[in-house]
């Protein structure tokens, strides 16, 4: 009897969990295709894949308030791939030289690079908006692009610094010791063995950018509209339209997770440890 | 000539002054192991010579040439560490091929001196492996093969045998040692375990805070240490408290606080008559029993109490009561011969009986 209660007790928390998670995608999916959908109709009552068309911009009408999303999603792309460049090219040495070298204050400034997310946000870049309309580059792109390189800085050079960190020194002794220079050493011996958890700490740094949108909305507005934008502003009044949209967004992030995993997975075949 | 040379070394961490005015030397084709324990100096010694720890006073000289404050990659060394330190993302091979082809050697060279080391060490199979694939006693031969195929002119080992069992331990000790005979260089080895100190090295330097306690041959280390240190960190020793009674050359007599006198040898430092000091008694240097009797007649004869008794398998391990003494004894024999409270007669060698300081700076007491 004790089996068979543990058995369906197991079982109805596996249907909880799968709802919690696949729950509110089912939902989406199910706004994007809606043309009507009342309560307490527990399905949408008419379909029409309209809205994914517009968003597409595959077809052009005014009637349904749906606009193509492909320069929004371009300009998202454009601006998560530079930001990855220059994050990255700031947190790997960063991330290297504080996990290798005894910096001075070196816990202070990992630990300043945690700040951005240690206060509300709005205040923080509601300030950083006056200065930059200052200084001109309020609704500019390299404006943008600077607040998502913050943004990502903070995850990209603690990830980065916790797989240097990772890595034995001996590992780069042993090289030197057989004559490789310390440049040498850390680019064929430190670099590669890092570059599953680079890799990771780039992804992060993507996504964030992908989604990033309380910075872009005080920064960007009203000139760059990236697909976060997008997607807030039609929430309001047209739920279909941004289902589609959240949808679109999940998409990369979902992909990303995967290629992690099969990644991370090589790297402890690989032999880290 | 592949001389190792340390002049008043001064290694500080901070405020923590972990050499202070180290000299060594290391001959040429010669291994020296440092050995002490955990804290005495032996690895900082280490890394100032192979170029990662910076010193803050002193000289190294390698070769003639002084090697002070010239980065790692150019100090001609070969480097082991305790935990193998193998690149995981490269077979052995690479590993191996690695610092050759840093010097742009051509291929065909590299493949011949890679199978040679291989061979060696006995890996030759294992060339397409990676590290993961291998057994730790496995690695630590392919490390060992990385750190001579350069042919450096040091080869600087640190606890290299430390992660292996015990049974591995002993095979790669003398694995070393003919690889070491066979190759002529110039070797420091630094370890905590003093019976891979003696099968191994042409001498030992033992350590503790820094400082050097002794060094000689293996035999003179254990056989006439200079201080209580040395005495008590080599073999077992059991250590009678006593004063110099009479003292004639180095031979010398301790009388005990119970009056019993031991007949030994003064090594190290002069004792003079009426200082304090030790008789650092061996367990296998005590005769027991009908045993007794074969030792040279006269000196050293007491009746000792048998105390406790423990078999190991190899031998019978006793406690004897010697006065107001405990003193271990060894003999090897599969049945137990002396009973628990059995008095039995004892030869202690006289010739085998170091009389040190009861001091532990191993300077003379005043």
């Amino acid at each position: 009897m004790n089996r068979i209660l543990k058995k369906s007790a197991e079982l109805a928390l596996l249907v909880l969990v799968f709802l919690i998670v696949i729950g509110p995608m089912v939902s989406l999916f199910l706004w994007s295709i809606a043309q009507k959908w009342y309560w307490p109709h527990p399905l949408p009552q008419t379909i029409t894949f309209d809205y994914w068309a517009q968003a597409l911009g595959l077809k052009t009408s005014l009637a349904i308030g749906a606009v193509s999303i492909v320069s929004a999603f371009t300009l998202s792309l454009l601006i998560a791939v530079s930001t990855v460049v220059i994050a990255m090219a700031i947190a790997v040495p960063a991330g290297y030289a504080l996990a290798k070298y005894k910096i001075p204050f070196g816990t202070i400034v990992l630990f300043l690079f945690l700040l951005p997310n240690a206060f509300p946000q709005q205040p923080i870049f509601v300030n950083i908006l006056q200065i930059f309309t200052r200084i001109g580059l309020a609704g500019t792109v390299p404006g943008v692009m600077l607040i998502h390189i913050l943004v990502g800085l903070v995850y990209g050079v603690w990830i980065t610094n916790a797989t240097f960190r990772s890595i034995p020194p001996s590992m780069e002794e042993a090289a030197r010791s057989v004559g490789a220079t310390a440049f040498k050493a850390f680019y064929k011996i430190s670099l590669p063995l890092a570059a599953p958890g680079l890799f990771s700490s780039a992804v992060f740094v993507f996504l964030t950018s992908l989604d990033e949108f309380t910075g872009t909305f005080f920064i960007g507005l009203p000139f760059i509209n990236t697909l976060p934008l997008t997607l807030y502003s039609s929430s309001g009044y047209n739920m279909q339209f941004a289902s589609v949209i959240a949808l679109i967004l999940l998409v990369p992030s979902v992909l990303f997770m995967l290629l992690i995993q099969k990644v991370l997975k090589a790297e402890y075949v690989g032999g880290m440890g | 000539m592949a001389e190792l040379v340390l002049k008043d070394l001064v290694i500080k961490y901070g405020k923590v002054t972990a050499l202070d005015g180290l000299n060594l030397t290391v001959k040429d084709g010669e291994l020296v192991t440092l050995l002490g324990p955990s804290g005495c100096g032996k690895t900082t010694t280490l890394r100032s010579v192979s170029g990662f720890l910076p010193v803050q006073e002193g000289d190294i000289f390698l070769n003639g040439k002084r090697i002070t404050d010239i980065a790692p990659e150019k100090r001609g060394i070969g480097l082991v560490f305790q935990n193998y330190a193998l690149w995981p993302h490269m077979t052995v091979f690479k590993n191996l091929a690695f610092g050759l082809e840093l010097r742009k050697m051509p291929a065909e060279e590299i493949k011949r001196k890679v199978a040679a080391v291989l061979s060696l060490v006995k890996m030759e199979e294992f060339a397409d492996r990676f590290p993961r694939q291998l057994s730790g006693g496995q690695q630590q031969r392919v490390a060992l093969a990385r750190a001579i195929i350069l042919e450096p002119d040091i080869l600087l080992l640190d606890e290299p045998l430390s992660n292996l069992d015990a049974l591995l331990r002993e095979q790669m000790r003398f694995e070393i040692a003919a690889i070491h005979s066979r190759l002529g260089i110039t070797t420091m080895y630094v370890t905590h375990d003093q019976t891979e100190a003696m099968v191994i090295s042409d001498r030992i330097v033992v350590m503790r805070n820094g400082r050097v306690m002794q060094e000689g041959k293996p035999e003179d280390i254990y056989m006439r240490p200079q201080n209580k240190f040395v005495a008590g960190f080599m073999g077992t020793t059991c250590f009678v408290k006593g004063v110099v009674a009479q003292l004639d050359g180095e031979r010398c007599v301790l009388r005990t606080d119970d009056g019993i006198e031991l007949y030994g040898i003064a090594t190290g430092t002069e004792l003079s008559v009426g200082q304090k000091a030790l008789a650092a008694i061996r367990p296998e240097y005590i005769l027991l029993g009908s045993r007794a009797a074969t030792g040279s007649a006269g000196v050293n004869r007491f009746r000792a109490q048998v105390d406790r008794s423990n078999f190991t398998g190899e031998l019978f391990d006793y406690q004897l009561r010697l006065g107001n003494n405990f003193i271990r004894a060894k003999e090897y024999e599969a049945k137990k011969v002396y009973e628990l409270g059995q008095t039995i007669d004892i030869k202690i060698d006289e010739e085998r009986l170091p009389i040190v300081y009861d001091t532990d700076s191993g300077a003379a007491a005043v």
